[in-house]
């Protein structure tokens, strides 16, 4: 029981209530329905970045280019469907940043699976290629006339939940599935832990790395949609310090950079312990600046009692076994 | 010079030393063995101020002797070669050699007399190179050679030696023990751990015994022969050790190898395996079994030749490609390339098999469960990580792994290095056990007594080539040796 407290996402669950239970005594408005609302809109697009970063970083990865990678996705798809009315082109843009996204995020893989260069590299310079292209794309130009049917999608509600949140639910839900329910999901954490150990049982593992480089592209394609919705703009400046949000989100969610450890739960508490932090601040009043201290504090001590819990953890796990081994027929 | 009395150091759930009695002399090389878990380790680490014990007594050089510390320890003149280096790789000989105190003129460091100083110690070990050379260029006994010039640095009284021979040639483990004896010469006092009892013999004065956290006996090294110190060590006599293998009718070629070189090594290769026959490879560290097998199984690329299995010939260019032909290898180093440490029993058990799209969490669990009843591992559930069993379950859950996996080929390497008696008795069963199922077996280990145990043929590697065969009837250990060492004794220079 101890152990399940202290190993799951309860912890930060706990942190999550304690924060926001916080906020309601001190922050005016903050527990109001269109309030509420506001989080969910604010927290969409990490929470979608993040959904994808969390399988990057299960397999030992990083990626640094999804806010460029989102500029350019942008860019394409808003020139593709601007000053358009028809719903065929529409939907063909989105599928496009789709698209892009993926291709970006398969060259991210490939190459540093290829010729073994550290992610952290080969995303490094995608965030300069992504957004040097997606400038020379609209020659710096900032793309305003995107269809109205676009935009009415990112202020509609749907049950009184924003209709762009759906999106984020949704992914964050398939994200949890493909990670705890299929074969896949099964693979990323075991090449996260132990590359070589699945290699030699048999599996491509450069495959399985690339696929979760790919996840994250597409992430980063349905994100720049939902931006453009929202916002009903496509720059290629937006995005930027994304990827580090996103980063963020899924480290306080318990995972590690070195792979193997994790969870899409964790994940979607950590992008709206971010949220409700960043909103909970504005209505109380404290200025960006303290706003960005106190984000900062946070992750860091977020990821200071993670490694504390982890130490814990390995201790509880090694003194656990009984004395008197039990066969695990009887066990069980 | 150093009296250690009634030592016992507990950890949760395990007393590691019960009782421990030494003495040690000044100008004397003491031997410790014992098997796995008997203490050695931990003995040394209290000895090194590492841990401290939670009853006894030691005294050094006629003081009391009770570190805080591992400082302490190298301030009083004891000092430890581990068994893993722990050198800096980017950093040259000569920093490594003065981390502690690096030598300084005005707070810089001064590189002449740096130089000067490492350059005098690297010659009392004996060892040829630069001090301006970067430790990532040296061999694996360069290292050791380091770590030992590193350890008599300071005014060192008492040196202890963990494992120092495991990874080096019998060239340079002999050239080891020359300096060794030099140290002893100058009065400096060495504890010497080793599973080679053939070493012990040779260079120790005494030898102390442990088994079970508790000092048995301390001898005199003359007169003392290799049986009676597994004796000791045991508790039991070697014979019971290794079951044996019944002779089984051959079945027909499973995997024939033909021509098969790799990198590095003399080659070419060839050797066949049948049904139900268990074939040992025999050899020295860096013979090149590993490799050959590596290489079968698709996991490093081989430089050319053949492999067929029932007479038909495949190819094999990933561990993919082996597996789906029911080729399986269990590796020398189970926890770095065998097993998912961080995931439960049954992940493991299911690893090789896993295909399709969603995961089947029930039919997982009850196969888990019953290749775990067949194997006997103890464990407390399939949902326990793989981490927190033992060496000897953790052994049999790479097994689980491979059976799971529908092999008729299994490949294994070292099957029982760091596992204790009882567990290695069960390991070699279930291996004979799968034998007489009619799977092929190829087994791989330093461990002559074990091979002559299960194996029907053993195939005996020196320098890249397999230099001999012999079968059963034939079995000796001092010919299987002379055949293993073959290769080193012609046309001079190794490696």
């Amino acid at each position: 029981m101890i152990k399940r407290l202290v190993l799951g996402e309860a912890g930060i669950g706990v942190a999550l209530v304690v924060l926001a239970g916080f906020f309601v005594i001190a922050a005016p408005n903050f527990a109001t329905e269109q309030n509420l609302r506001n989080i969910m809109t604010q927290i969409t697009l990490n929470t979608v970045l993040a959904v994808g970063m969390t399988f990057v970083i299960l397999v030992g990865g990083i990626d640094l280019s999804v806010g460029s990678a989102m500029a350019l996705c942008a860019v394409v798809s808003g020139t593709m469907m601007a000053g358009s009315h028809s719903a065929v082109t529409l939907l063909g843009a989105i599928l496009v940043s789709v698209l892009v996204g993926g291709v970006v995020g398969w060259i991210n893989g490939f190459v540093s699976e290829q010729w073994r260069v550290p992610s952290f590299i080969v995303t490094l310079a995608m965030l300069n290629v992504a957004r040097g292209a997606a400038e020379r794309y609209t020659d710096a130009a900032t793309i305003y006339n995107l269809p109205a049917a676009l935009n009415d999608f990112g202020t509609l509600t749907l049950l009184g939940v924003p209709a762009v949140f759906w999106v984020a639910l949704l992914l964050a839900g398939i994200g949890w599935f493909v990670l705890s329910r299929t074969v896949f999901g099964r693979l990323i954490y075991a090449t996260g832990n132990n590359e070589e150990a699945v290699r030699l049982s048999g599996h491509k593992t450069s495959r399985i790395k690339i696929a979760a480089f790919m996840i994250a592209g597409l992430t980063v394609g349905i994100a720049a949609v939902l931006y453009m919705a929202r916002l009903n703009i496509a720059s290629p400046i937006l995005g930027q310090g994304y990827e580090l949000n996103a980063i963020a989100a899924v480290v306080i969610g318990g995972a590690s950079l070195m792979g193997g450890r994790g969870s899409m739960a964790g994940t979607f508490l950590g992008a709206c312990l971010l949220g409700v932090l960043t909103n909970g601040l504005l209505l109380m009043g404290v200025s960006d600046f303290e706003r960005q201290i106190i984000t900062g504090l946070v992750i860091l001590v977020a990821v200071v009692l993670d490694a504390y819990r982890l130490r814990l953890a390995r201790k509880l796990a090694v003194t656990q076994p009984a004395k008197e081994p039990v066969p695990a027929t009887v066990a069980s | 010079m150093m009296t250690v009395t009634g030592l016992v150091k507990r950890f949760p759930g395990v007393v590691a030393l019960d009782g421990v009695d030494l003495d040690i002399r000044a100008g004397e090389i003491h031997a410790l063995v014992g098997e796995n878990g008997a203490g050695k380790s931990t003995l040394v680490k209290a000895l090194a101020g590492i841990h401290a014990p939670d009853a006894g007594t030691m005294t050094f050089d006629g003081v009391p002797y009770t570190p805080a510390g591992a400082a302490d320890g190298l301030a009083a003149g004891i000092s430890v070669v581990h068994q893993e280096l722990a050198l800096l790789p980017y950093l040259t000989v000569a920093e490594n050699l003065f981390l502690r105190g690096l030598p300084r003129t005005a707070g810089v460091v001064d590189r002449k007399r740096l130089r000067a100083d490492a350059a005098r110690l690297l010659a009392e070990v004996g060892l040829d190179v630069a001090p301006d050379t970067p430790v990532e260029r040296l061999g694996i006994a360069q290292m050791q050679l380091v770590e030992i010039a590193k350890a008599i640095s300071t005014d060192c009284k008492l040196l202890i030696m963990d494992e120092p021979t495991a990874t080096l040639t019998s060239r340079e483990a002999g050239r080891l023990f020359g300096i060794l004896r030099g140290l002893r010469e100058r009065g400096v006092a060495i504890v010497y751990i080793s599973h080679h009892l053939q070493e012990v013999l040779e260079l120790a004065d005494r030898v102390t015994v442990l088994r079970n956290g508790r000092s048995i006996e301390t001898r005199e090294m003359a007169g003392v022969t290799a049986p009676d110190l597994v004796r000791l060590m045991v508790g039991r006599d070697l014979a019971q050790e290794y079951p044996v293998k019944p002779p089984t009718a051959p079945g027909e070629v499973a995997i024939a190898v033909r021509e098969l070189k790799v990198a590095g090594f003399e080659g070419p290769l060839s050797f066949s395996v049948r049904r139900g026959e268990v074939v040992g490879l025999a050899g020295l560290v860096g013979s090149g079994r590993t490799e050959a097998m590596r290489a079968i199984f698709g996991a490093d690329p081989a430089l050319s030749g053949n492999i067929e299995l029932y007479g038909e010939k495949v190819h094999i260019r990933h561990p993919k490609d082996a597996v789906r032909h029911g080729i399986s290898l269990l590796t020398e180093d189970r926890k770095s390339q065998g097993l998912v440490l961080d995931l439960p029993i049954s992940a493991n058990v299911t690893l090789a098999k896993l295909r399709g799209f969603l995961l089947r969490f029930g039919q997982e669990r009850s196969l888990s469960e019953d290749l775990g009843r067949r194997l006997h591992l103890r464990s407390a559930g399939v949902g326990q990580h793989v981490r927190t069993l033992s060496g000897g379950n953790q052994q049999k859950v790479v097994l689980a792994k491979w059976l799971n996996a529908g092999s008729d080929i299994l490949i294994v390497d070292e099957p029982t290095r760091g596992i204790d008696v009882g567990a290695k008795y069960e390991i070699h069963e279930l291996l004979l056990g799968l034998a007489a199922e009619g799977k092929a077996l190829i087994v791989v280990s330093s461990d002559l007594p074990e091979l002559m145990g299960v194996c029907d043929r053993i195939l005996v590697f020196s320098r890249g080539r397999i230099a001999g065969e012999v079968a059963r009837p034939d079995f000796d250990a001092e010919h299987i040796l002379t055949l293993a060492y073959s290769g080193y004794l012609k046309n001079g220079e190794t490696q």
